[in-house]
């Protein structure tokens, strides 16, 4: 880290006497250099980033081209007119509306639940004593290396024991709390100084409410970063909700789309409507919140 | 003076008993479900490995007969042949395009928040949203890959269609969702890299070219057998965008090892047979995470490369 103090003076030793030549090199290339690179970087990202792009274009264009186009031969490039007979459709002829409701409850009670229970959790495990801490925290940080798979038959059996198969729940309890969030909120409380806690204790505060009027509000980067990871995986989770639920009336948005996929094969626009209905929430989110969603891409890399 | 000895323990005993409970009060909720929904049915998978059970009949106990029958299953045996194409389609591609992506991004151009918005976004895309797009987008008659080649005059291909190709066709599309990933990584990591390290290259005469394969690469080298194991995971624990294209087929090409996991838990109701399987999918990841790390270490020892 250099501060603006140390760069100054690198700057004021470097003007006091004539630079030796390769440092004269140094700065003056880069900004040549510089320059030249801005040209050929811009014919390689122009070209992936438009591939990376196609995807979007191409839900986005068809879910309003009419059906007649779509299955022209050969294929147009450009709909002859844009309708939005897709989204009528959709909406008419499924229940997409109750689906995305499904997905919006499962995705604010575990976003809630994993705030909530994890942030409790975290620091419980970065700042208290007790009984059983080091084992339980290494067992929660051991099962990281349980693939999911492994879980899937004996926790369908277990739903179906307490009689959750088939309902909402069975998608919203897999999503109350988990490894990552538990662990990322340890880390965030353990980088904050103990000073902050100590004298909230002193002044005879107990630790909860320490927790919940000192240290919890200052948790809001990490609380981010949190959401977004619960959002993205309980949102897009198709795994769980495929073998929990069958009866209709419970579907998340992706498991009715895909439902739907198998049911309507050739309807391209309708299709392509129900995609852009489910994927439209996290691609806002995104743009919005983009620092914050790279962010947390980048901590599920530190993790490991 | 008025406190003896016993007395003192006996505070010191209920100062402890409290400092448990806060604790547990604490960390117990996300404790319990935790490890409810991970070591438990963990453990119970391996009984269930033990037995034959359908969901509804009495379990059968049959001790190791389950793995004995993985050995000989030729469905298995394919399915691990299919995982370990598309492994070592998808882990090289989708490594190798985040430190490509990772390296242009990492500087200061016009439009580079654009570029990176655009080569981000497709990691919200989830796995259904992305098996309608990859159905369409593959389609032989009216796909838009297809109309491209014919086009630029190259011959219609089958896509997902044709045994030979479904498979590639998955890959390409789960490297356009997942390059974020490795992207966002590589990223981090070169932004740590002091800038005076290629600078000292530069000034010794490197080329751009070596400055980064010796020098910018070997300090990536730990993120690179990160990445490499994350993406090893992700790719043999591929289910859904092959549940969502393909279902597995034309004619089992595309039949993972977690599908066939999936279709003899869910569709056979062979519980325990399941259950064996995903015991030995989860002994593959050991081996590949140990490897890896085995591979970087003896590779850092032995120098650049």
């Amino acid at each position: 880290m250099t501060t603006p103090l140390q760069v100054r003076q690198e700057d004021r030793r470097r003007s006091a006497s004539p630079p030796p030549v390769t440092t004269r090199t140094l700065i003056v290339t880069p900004a040549r250099r510089r320059r030249r690179r801005r040209s050929w970087i811009h014919l390689l990202l122009v070209p992936v980033s438009l591939v990376f792009a196609v995807p979007f274009v191409q839900m986005f264009l068809t879910s309003l081209t009419p059906a007649a186009d779509i299955n022209q031969f050969p294929p147009r490039l450009i709909p002859s007119e844009l309708t939005l007979d897709g989204y009528v459709k959709l909406f008419q002829q499924s229940d997409i509306l109750l689906w995305l409701g499904n997905s919006v409850i499962v995705s604010a009670v575990g976003i809630t639940a994993h705030i909530v229970l994890c942030s409790l959790a975290g620091y419980g495990f970065a700042r208290l004593t007790f009984a059983g801490k080091n084992v339980s925290f290494l067992l929660i940080v051991a099962t990281i290396m349980i693939p999911t798979q492994l879980l899937m038959v004996p926790t369908y059996v277990m739903f179906a024991s307490v009689g959750i198969i088939d309902t909402l729940m069975a998608a919203i309890v897999p999503w109350l709390a988990s490894v990552f969030g538990i662990f990322l909120m340890r880390q965030f409380f353990m980088s904050l100084p103990v000073e902050l806690e100590e004298a909230a204790v002193l002044d005879g505060c107990s630790r909860f409410g320490t927790f919940w009027r000192v240290i919890f509000p200052l948790a809001r980067p990490a609380l981010a970063t949190l959401a977004i990871f619960t959002l993205l995986g309980s949102w897009n989770d198709l795994v769980w909700p495929l073998i929990a639920i069958n009866d209709p009336s419970a579907f998340t948005v992706q498991l009715g789309i895909t439902n739907f996929q198998g049911a309507r094969r050739t309807d391209w626009a309708l299709l392509m409507a129900s995609n852009v209905v489910a994927t439209l929430p996290l691609i806002l989110f995104f743009v919005v919140a983009q620092r914050q969603f790279i962010a947390t891409m980048s901590f599920t890399g530190v993790k490991g | 003076m008025t406190t003896t000895a016993p007395d003192r323990q006996r505070g010191i005993r209920r100062r402890r008993t409290r400092n448990t409970l806060t604790g547990w009060g604490f960390v117990g909720p996300a404790t319990v479900i935790v490890l409810g929904l991970s070591i438990f049915p963990a453990g119970w998978a391996l009984l269930l490995s033990l037995q034959e059970w359908n969901g509804f009949s009495t379990p059968e106990w049959i001790g190791t007969q389950n793995y004995a029958d993985m050995a000989t299953d030729p469905d298995l045996w394919g399915a691990v042949g299919h995982t370990l194409t598309y492994t070592a389609m998808f882990v090289p591609t989708s490594v190798l395009l985040g430190l490509g992506l990772a390296v242009a991004l990492n500087r200061r151009v016009i439009l580079v928040g654009v570029y990176r918005t655009l080569i981000f976004l497709p990691f919200v895309v989830s796995a259904a949203a992305t098996g309608i797009l990859t159905t369409y987008l593959f389609n032989p008659q009216f796909g838009m890959v297809n109309n491209l080649l014919r086009i630029v005059g190259l011959p219609q291909q089958g896509w997902l269609e044709d045994p030979a190709q479904a498979m590639l066709v998955i890959a390409i599309m789960s490297v356009w969702g997942q390059a974020a990933l490795t992207t966002v990584i590589y990223l981090a990591a070169l932004q740590e890299i002091p800038a005076e390290l290629s600078e000292a290259a530069r000034v010794d005469g490197a080329t751009r070219w070596q400055t980064f394969w010796r020098v910018i690469f070997p300090q990536l080298a730990p993120v690179t057998a990160f990445v490499t194991i994350w993406q090893g995971i992700q790719a043999i624990q591929l289910f859904d965008v092959v549940y969502t294209t393909t279902r597995g087929g034309p004619l089992g090409a595309t039949e993972t090892i977690v599908y066939y996991l999936w279709s003899s838990a869910f569709k056979e109701l062979e519980f325990g047979y399941a259950s064996a399987v995903a015991y030995g999918l989860f002994a593959l990841t050991l081996i590949i995470t140990i490897g890896v790390v085995i591979a970087q270490r003896r590779s850092a020892r032995g120098g650049a490369l």
